[in-house]
């Protein structure tokens, strides 16, 4: 039995880490727009980081258990609601079955994910269960997920709840996203084609992420920048935080459905560790773009993926001791 | 040969920025090597015109090399494979042939691109279908094959802003390279015509119509030849 969407959300997709080795055939990775909140929901439910979990934006989907999961949120915060009861982002609950899941706000951050143990039982595409928007396949029927849909759970509960538990701890993940907004970036292979006024504005002026946004990029709406000469780039490599000039001096953000290869000058690539959050901003709100070197990208890095290392040892122990009490009570 | 980090998890070789088959030679030579040789830690490899990009797994250096310097790592497969390359040089690839329709609703930039190149729009089709072009790359969508060189007078600069949404069989121009959009999407190309072969099925076994290597020509057809294609296939 499954996860039954009774009225679906703004663009509710399943995603993974990603699905890579396709590069050379044009297909891109997808995978969660934050992978580090994909990453948490995961650890919260006991499953392995990667898992496929439920990506959603707001408005979010009503959701129905049709059968008792063990569910965790992690990411956006659209005040979710349990049968009527406030469940807290990154706190692994006990759903039972025919409980409902709404989200009834939009408080902080722009996607949502929902993990449940065991995973999602979906038929994978090249090796993974992220949907790809763009070819139509993955996930569930390769698109976003419509009212009526089902996500059938790859496991049964053991247990059968007599009712919802909150469990009484929460993941701290302030930690895992950059303080403020500020988001670091690398210069791109292309950064000294920008003028130098142009390259000081990069690095100081205020900009904002369009509301015409979506899992591929994102406008990034401030003054225009200027190249030192016409370019036109010979096709290559972009990434997930690659940062465009169009040639009206606007710029573009790349986000996990971005495309393999672009022939927009790259002047910028987000650190891999900042762009979780930079994908969790929200449009209209000023953020700062600030130059770092190869090195600070590295660490942080480092340091994220060893905070998520902590963190998935932390949830385990707690999944453990949750365990051991159940069954000292009975 | 330039190499520097496009970001913590993936290296740039860049030879140039220009389409030259020779510099694709070198291209298709390191990526086939590189994916000849077994390299744990690689999670993809994107051979492009005149550059090649590896993207790492960074959890997997920290589980299995914690301490390596994944990029650095990544640096010397690069030294090694070109030091050593794998023999043999890149097959002949198959020619293609691709209907194409230039007419009307089809071909929403032809006539600005001819005014802008001072040819009639049939001219421009006449040189377009011209010469046999290489594929260089498969990239930016699923079975996005970027061919050329174009003829100098239709070369034509990306638009300045893309279009939100390029019907799947467009066939475009930008800069000096050709190529068609598998699927419909947003795109920067200035549209040209339209095939209606599917250049991309993700239910065939082989999901992607061209290889990188294969010599592509263009056919001229009529809008109704378009449809009676379309509805056989």
């Amino acid at each position: 039995m499954s996860l039954l969407v009774q009225k679906s959300g703004l663009q509710d997709t399943v995603q993974d880490a990603g699905r890579w080795g396709y590069a050379h055939l044009g297909i891109h990775a997808a995978g969660a727009a934050d992978p580090v909140a994909l990453h948490v929901a995961n650890l919260l439910v006991g499953n392995a980081p990667n898992t496929a979990a439920l990506e959603m934006h707001f408005p979010a989907p009503h959701l129905r258990f049709e059968k008792p999961a063990l569910f965790a949120l992690a990411g956006a915060d659209f005040r979710a609601e349990l049968d009527g009861r406030e469940v807290p982002v990154g706190t692994p609950v006990l759903a039972t079955a025919g409980s409902t899941l709404v989200f009834r706000q939009h408080v902080r951050g722009m996607r949502a994910y929902l993990a449940v143990q065991g995973g999602f039982a979906l038929e994978s595409w090249l090796g993974s269960n992220s949907t790809d928007l763009l070819a139509g396949v993955g996930g569930l029927h390769g698109r976003a997920l419509l009212a009526d849909d089902r996500l059938p759970f790859r496991q049964t509960l053991s247990e059968a709840p007599l009712g919802n538990i909150i469990f009484p701890w929460s993941a701290r993940v302030s930690d895992l996203y950059p303080a403020g907004s500020v988001f670091r970036f690398l210069p791109g292979p292309e950064y000294d084609l920008l003028d130098a006024a142009s390259r000081e504005r990069l690095a100081t002026a205020e900009w904002r992420l369009s509301r015409q946004s979506n899992r591929m990029a994102c406008a990034v709406e401030g003054p225009a920048l200027a190249l030192r000469e016409q370019y036109e780039l010979v096709s290559s490599a972009v990434l997930p935080g690659t940062v465009q000039v169009l040639p009206d001096g606007s710029m573009l953000l790349l986000l996990a459905d971005c495309q393999t290869t672009g022939g927009y000058p790259r002047v910028a690539q987000v650190l891999a560790a900042d762009l979780p959050g930079l994908a969790q901003h929200r449009p209209g709100d000023g953020f700062y773009f600030c130059p770092a070197q190869i090195e600070e990208a590295a660490a942080a890095a480092r340091r994220q993926r060893m905070l998520l290392r902590r963190l998935g040892i932390g949830c385990a122990a707690a999944i453990m001791h949750h365990r051991l009490h159940r069954f000292s009570q009975r | 040969m330039h190499i520097q980090p496009l970001a913590e998890h993936a290296l740039l070789v860049h030879w140039d920025n220009r389409i030259d088959p020779q510099l694709h030679d070198a291209v298709q030579a390191l990526y086939r090597t590189l994916s000849a040789t077994a390299l744990p830690g690689l999670r993809d490899l994107l051979p492009a015109y005149a550059s090649l990009t590896l993207v790492l797994d960074l959890d997997y250096f920290d589980r299995e090399q914690p301490g390596a310097d994944p990029l650095l790592v990544a640096r010397n497969w690069v030294a090694a494979a070109v030091q050593a390359p794998v023999l043999g040089t890149i097959a002949i690839g198959r020619t293609v042939e691709i209907p194409v329709c230039y007419d009307g609703a089809f071909a929403p930039d032809l006539e600005v691109l001819a005014e802008r190149a001072g040819l009639t729009a049939a001219e421009v089709v006449a040189l377009h279908t011209g010469p046999t072009y290489r594929v260089y790359l498969i990239g930016f969508l699923p079975g996005f094959a970027y061919m050329g060189p174009v003829e100098t007078r239709i070369a034509m600069p990306r638009l300045a802003r893309p279009r939100g949404r390029v019907p799947a069989g467009s066939v475009g121009i930008a800069g000096a390279q050709t190529g068609i959009y598998p699927l419909a999407s947003p795109g920067g190309w200035n549209l040209i015509g339209r095939t209606p072969l599917p250049l991309f099925d993700p239910q065939q076994p082989e999901p992607v119509l061209l290889r990188p290597g294969d010599q592509v020509r263009f056919r001229a057809i009529n809008a109704d030849a378009f449809h009676q294609i379309e509805q056989t296939l």
